[in-house]
């Protein structure tokens, strides 16, 4: 499966998950699709048979929220039997609504915003103490970026050269009431990136080619890549897209079903 | 204290490469011997607690025990979440050190009074504490650290402390350590500082002369349903601490409690309010918390 078909599975197992809970997020999720995908296709290394090989690359999901398009793309690559994302957000599930470390493949469980930079800033240091040429891959949101544990594992990371460790930004400028930039604005995510000694590459988040430029291309640097993915929040769902209500709302059946329809013809 | 625990740390780093030592920006004069042995495996955070913590929890994830040393409620309650969240929930091995246990620092005032850290750290299911009350018993505590994994909390006095302990004697979690043998079937149960409160009660005051004082350093929710059996042994116990009462040692003491008649038998000595905004020695401190 290519990865642009990839996205469109993983886009509607997504909203199913969402629907058969009635869970939130379902526009956080969408917005980092292409990300997921592209990761996961041809660019992590990782056995879904063996999910905790030593020398696997890592992600860790810091914007756990979004997890269902996370399980999805765990799911789809075997990491385990498909249908148990039936049960996500059931009661005794192990899926629960944000990203759980319970599921295999998943090396991480957040909630609370602020802690995935940190915690995969100290893997990144691992892998170098240990001389292994793993990488850590860790995806924020851009409202998220307002967490100050964000800024002080980048003086970390920096000032340690973990150039093994790819910050990537889910730029899709929408947060819990409104923009990011009517929030706390963050512009310029650029320049703020690079007082603080990172690489920062800006792409569209959404554009597979330029994805797989961005995360194969050697890092020469000895310095952290920061990826400014720009996003659109619901992407693939037109009625969804930019729309704060779907930080929240669960797409009924019909909703589900139009959903499904427009994916499946894009 | 503090410079028994990095001679111990120093030994067993020679024979465990896992270990690694992160301070928060502290330690001056302390920590520098782990440093020059161990230089790659000694980091300073710089004073980002949060990212300390976490960190350590990434690091930990990667098969290291990692240390992260700080002082006082710095590496407790500023990066609370992280040690739940990050430390706790994912059962990491991490061991969260806090130089000035109590009110070590009491001239420093309130922001460097460690006397709720035992509350916080109690509510963390996955968390051992360690609360040493002198060297002998700050090494018997890092012994049991290094035969054990998960996540726990070293609360560390400071320097100068003497030894109640005449040797090093093997700790258990949950279980007391006799200090002195009791003469009476009653005694007084300490944790951290409270070794050092009893002993002056103790000596103080006839009425205790033959009263026993035992220990227990290494605590925690895990070891609740060893203490009844314990308790059984005994008519009155007098539980020490330098914390307060509320969420304290004492306090663990008696949830842990199955027979409702052993509430009787238990009294509980810890700071009072007094003390909370008040500077001084911690010698005068005490005294103003109660004791």
């Amino acid at each position: 499966m290519n990865s642009h078909l990839l996205s469109k599975e993983i886009r509607k197992l997504s909203l199913e998950m969402v629907h058969n809970s009635n869970a939130s997020h379902i526009g956080s999720a969408l917005s980092m699709v292409d990300i997921l995908s592209v990761l996961y296709n041809s660019i992590l290394n990782y056995d879904s048979n063996n999910p905790n090989w030593e020398e696997r690359d890592k992600l860790i999901l810091s914007k756990g929220h979004s997890c269902v398009s996370l399980y999805a793309v765990l799911g789809l690559k075997n990491f385990f039997d498909i249908d148990l994302l039936k049960t996500y957000g059931k009661n005794g599930s192990n899926f629960m609504n944000h990203i759980s470390h319970k599921v295999p493949g998943v090396e991480f469980s957040t909630g609370s915003l602020g802690h995935g930079l940190p915690y995969a800033t100290g893997i990144a240091l691992g892998n170098k103490l240990k001389g292994l040429e793993s990488k850590v891959y860790v995806i924020l949101g851009d409202g998220e970026l307002a967490e100050g544990s964000n800024w002080e594992a980048l003086l970390f990371a920096s000032h340690h050269k973990l150039s093994n460790l790819v910050i990537i930004i889910d730029n899709n400028n929408l947060q819990s009431l409104t923009t990011v930039d009517e929030t706390l604005n963050l512009e310029s995510y650029r320049e703020k990136f690079e007082a603080f000694r990172c690489n920062v590459v800006n792409l569209d988040g959404h554009d597979h080619k330029e994805l797989v430029v961005a995360f194969s291309s050697k890092n020469l640097t000895s310095k952290p890549l920061v990826v400014i993915a720009k996003t659109t929040k619901g992407k693939g769902v037109s009625f969804m897209e930019n729309q704060v209500k779907w930080h929240y709302k669960s797409p009924n059946i019909e909703e589900l079903s139009i959903a499904i329809k427009e994916i499946n013809n894009a | 204290m503090r410079n028994k625990f990095i001679e111990v740390l120093v030994e067993e780093a020679k024979k465990n490469d896992k270990i690694i030592l992160i301070i928060g920006d502290l330690g001056y004069n302390v920590v520098e011997p782990f440093q020059e042995e161990f230089p790659d495996r000694f980091f300073n955070a710089g004073i980002c607690e949060q990212n300390m913590a976490s960190m350590a929890a990434g690091l930990s994830s990667e098969g290291f025990h990692v240390f992260i040393y700080s002082i006082a409620n710095f590496p407790t309650f500023r990066c609370a979440e992280q040690l739940r969240n990050d430390i706790g929930y994912h059962n990491l091995n991490v061991t969260v050190v806090s130089v000035g246990g109590g009110l070590s620092y009491g001239n420093l005032g309130y922001s460097h009074h460690a006397v709720q850290d035992l509350g916080l750290i109690r509510l963390f299911p996955e968390f051992k504490i360690l609360a040493p009350g002198d060297p002998n018993e700050a090494d018997g505590c890092m012994q049991n650290l290094f035969i054990s994994k998960g996540p726990s909390y070293l609360r560390l006095k400071k320097a100068g402390e003497v030894n109640y302990n005449k040797k090093t004697n093997i700790l258990e979690p949950g279980i007391w350590n006799k200090v002195l043998d009791s003469k009476n079937k009653k005694i007084f149960l300490t944790t951290s500082g409270g070794l050092k409160l009893a002993f002056n009660k103790l000596n103080s005051n006839k009425k205790y002369e033959n009263y026993g004082i035992y220990s227990c350093p290494i605590w925690g929710q895990k070891y609740k349903n060893l203490q009844q059996s314990q308790i059984d042994n005994f008519e009155e116990i007098i539980s020490v601490e330098d914390h307060l009462a509320d969420g304290g040692f004492g306090s663990w003491l008696r949830e842990s409690i199955v027979d409702l008649s052993s509430h009787e038998k238990l009294k509980n000595m810890a700071l009072n309010n007094n003390i909370i905004g008040a500077v001084g020695s911690e010698e005068y401190l005490l005294k103003k918390g109660g004791f």
